[in-house]
């Protein structure tokens, strides 16, 4: 399992090197979230730098969605999620590796919107070991219900409508426990910041066993 | 949907078991809200108030039978041994009816918080989780309006209803584990909170809507059976009927979904 998962993680990180879309087009499109925030609150810097949080995961929400259908867009075109489905490869291996691989995106995409967030909205920063901590489980969590529910949208003619309204009710509690940790970890809040990384932990331990358990159900239905 | 309707006119969802049901359940209503309107007194805190909880907590736990049967046919689909497209069916129609019930519960609270808390809606633990819990469950049944190979989607939509119900227990829970702004039970609790004809109405109520519950649900899982059945024979109709234009007489599928498409390609020429 764990070798497929690596196959299949340095397959799709691989595509994503050569067709640079999450530089080139999900990393801007990130950054213009942010500015965009700007406009709404009309560049008030006080409401900005205390919604930072906030704001942050949301833009971070909206880019996995972008990365996730993109990671299963890779495998539309030429018959290439029959090739996955006939390869022999583990289907937890593939989930494993498909939710490491929009992770690791993800990751990128946090560190560029963290800058975005300190240059733009004056954010800094406290405490650091929550603050990355809290991203990380944040990040699995994320990675794995994208993956998950893009494999059950995955061939399906109304893929990009239905995608998000799967996926965004359901990672809810990432948005509140991230925004809550990292009000704490921003020094925003005097609440104990670390007491979100229990639901982050478990939402990110449910979903990847889920993941794993089902994605043989998905793969051959796919 | 021209098509399901002239199918439900021809000849329906009910029998003599469900008019039965039908009937019992109309009365149960009237019984319940001659208690909760008349015998019933009002409370000494929420005065008339009080009366939505012969509508709101049955509502709520309805909504919760409805999602938690969705989940529990969508695994007996999921598990090979027990896989069988009435599981799938079973899923569909608790589903559609726990939303409804779901609506009803966010609709019930939301006028009972207006004078009880002076807001329509606050962020509470319990009122959060219960919309996210009807966000998810549309998803599913958008989910299920997709279309393609029926077993296909049916194993799709039996993943996503055992994801979406894990919801559930957290909402029940809500009130527990968070300090909320809803009041927690009310009768699953050592002392009760409530006695005499509020209790009893109470508990009457729940009665009610399971039967009404059981009642749409028996209607609706027919509807499915009709829609699969509309899925399965259609195209076989479809063909059967161009081949009679040129003259060719071959078998045909039941003569119920035959003369129900019939009667709909006629009004669809019509048009």
């Amino acid at each position: 399992m764990w070798r497929d998962a690596l196959v299949v993680g340095a397959k799709d990180l691989r595509v994503e090197m050569h067709s640079r879309v999450t530089t080139t087009q999900v990393a801007p499109y990130a950054i213009l979230v942010l500015l965009l925030f700007g406009f709404a609150f009309d560049q008030n810097h006080a409401i900005l730098s205390q919604a930072a949080p906030g704001l942050f995961w949301i833009a971070v929400l909206l880019c996995s969605m972008l990365a996730v259908q993109r990671s299963f867009a890779v495998e539309a075109a030429d018959g290439a999620r029959d090739g996955l489905r006939l390869s022999g490869l583990d289907p937890a291996g593939i989930f494993l590796g498909k939710a490491a691989a929009v992770a690791l995106q993800l990751l990128i995409l946090e560190v560029v919107l963290g800058l975005g967030i300190a240059v733009l909205f004056g954010t800094s920063f406290h405490d650091p070991a929550l603050l990355l901590l809290s991203a990380a489980a944040a990040t699995v969590g994320l990675a794995s219900a994208g993956t998950l529910y893009g494999m059950v949208a995955a061939g399906l003619r109304v893929r990009e409508t239905l995608l998000p309204l799967l996926v965004l009710p359901v990672v809810a509690p990432v948005l509140l426990g991230a925004t809550q940790a990292w009000m704490a970890a921003l020094g925003l809040t005097t609440a104990d910041g670390w007491r979100w990384m229990t639901l982050l932990v478990s939402f990110a331990a449910i979903y990847v066993t889920f993941g794993v358990l089902s994605f043989s159900v998905l793969v051959e239905e796919a | 949907m021209v098509t399901l309707r002239r199918m439900l006119a021809y000849r329906g969802t009910g029998d003599r078991t469900t008019r039965i049901l039908g009937l019992v359940t109309l009365a149960l209503v009237a019984v319940t809200a001659w208690l909760g309107l008349v015998v019933s007194p009002p409370d000494k805190v929420q005065g008339q108030l009080v009366r939505l909880i012969y509508v709101h907590p049955a509502a709520a736990t309805a909504c919760y039978v409805g999602f938690g049967l969705c989940a529990l046919a969508s695994l007996a689909y999921l598990w090979p041994r027990t896989r069988s497209r009435s599981w799938d069916r079973l899923a569909a129609a608790s589903a559609e009816i726990g939303v409804v019930f779901c609506v009803l519960t966010l609709v019930t609270g939301s006028i009972w918080g207006r004078p009880a808390w002076g807001v329509w809606w606050t962020w509470d633990a319990r009122l959060t989780l219960t919309a996210l819990l009807l966000a998810v469950f549309l998803g599913y049944l958008a989910l299920r309006r997709t279309g393609g190979d029926p077993d296909s989607r049916a194993k799709r939509c039996a993943v996503v209803a055992v994801v979406c119900a894990l919801l559930v227990p957290v909402d029940h829970e809500a009130t527990t584990w968070w300090q909320t702004l809803h009041q927690g039970n009310t009768i699953l609790r050592p002392n009760p909170l409530i006695h005499g004809w509020q209790l009893l109405t109470m508990l009457i109520s729940f009665v009610t809507y399971g039967f009404l519950f059981a009642w749409l649900l028996v209607h609706r899982y027919r509807v499915e059976v009709l829609e699969d059945r509309f899925e399965d024979e259609g195209y076989d109709v479809a063909i059967a009927e161009r081949r009679a234009e040129g003259g060719v007489v071959t078998a045909g599928p039941s003569p119920v979904l035959s003369e129900s498409l019939s009667v709909s390609t006629q009004k669809a020429g019509q048009t």
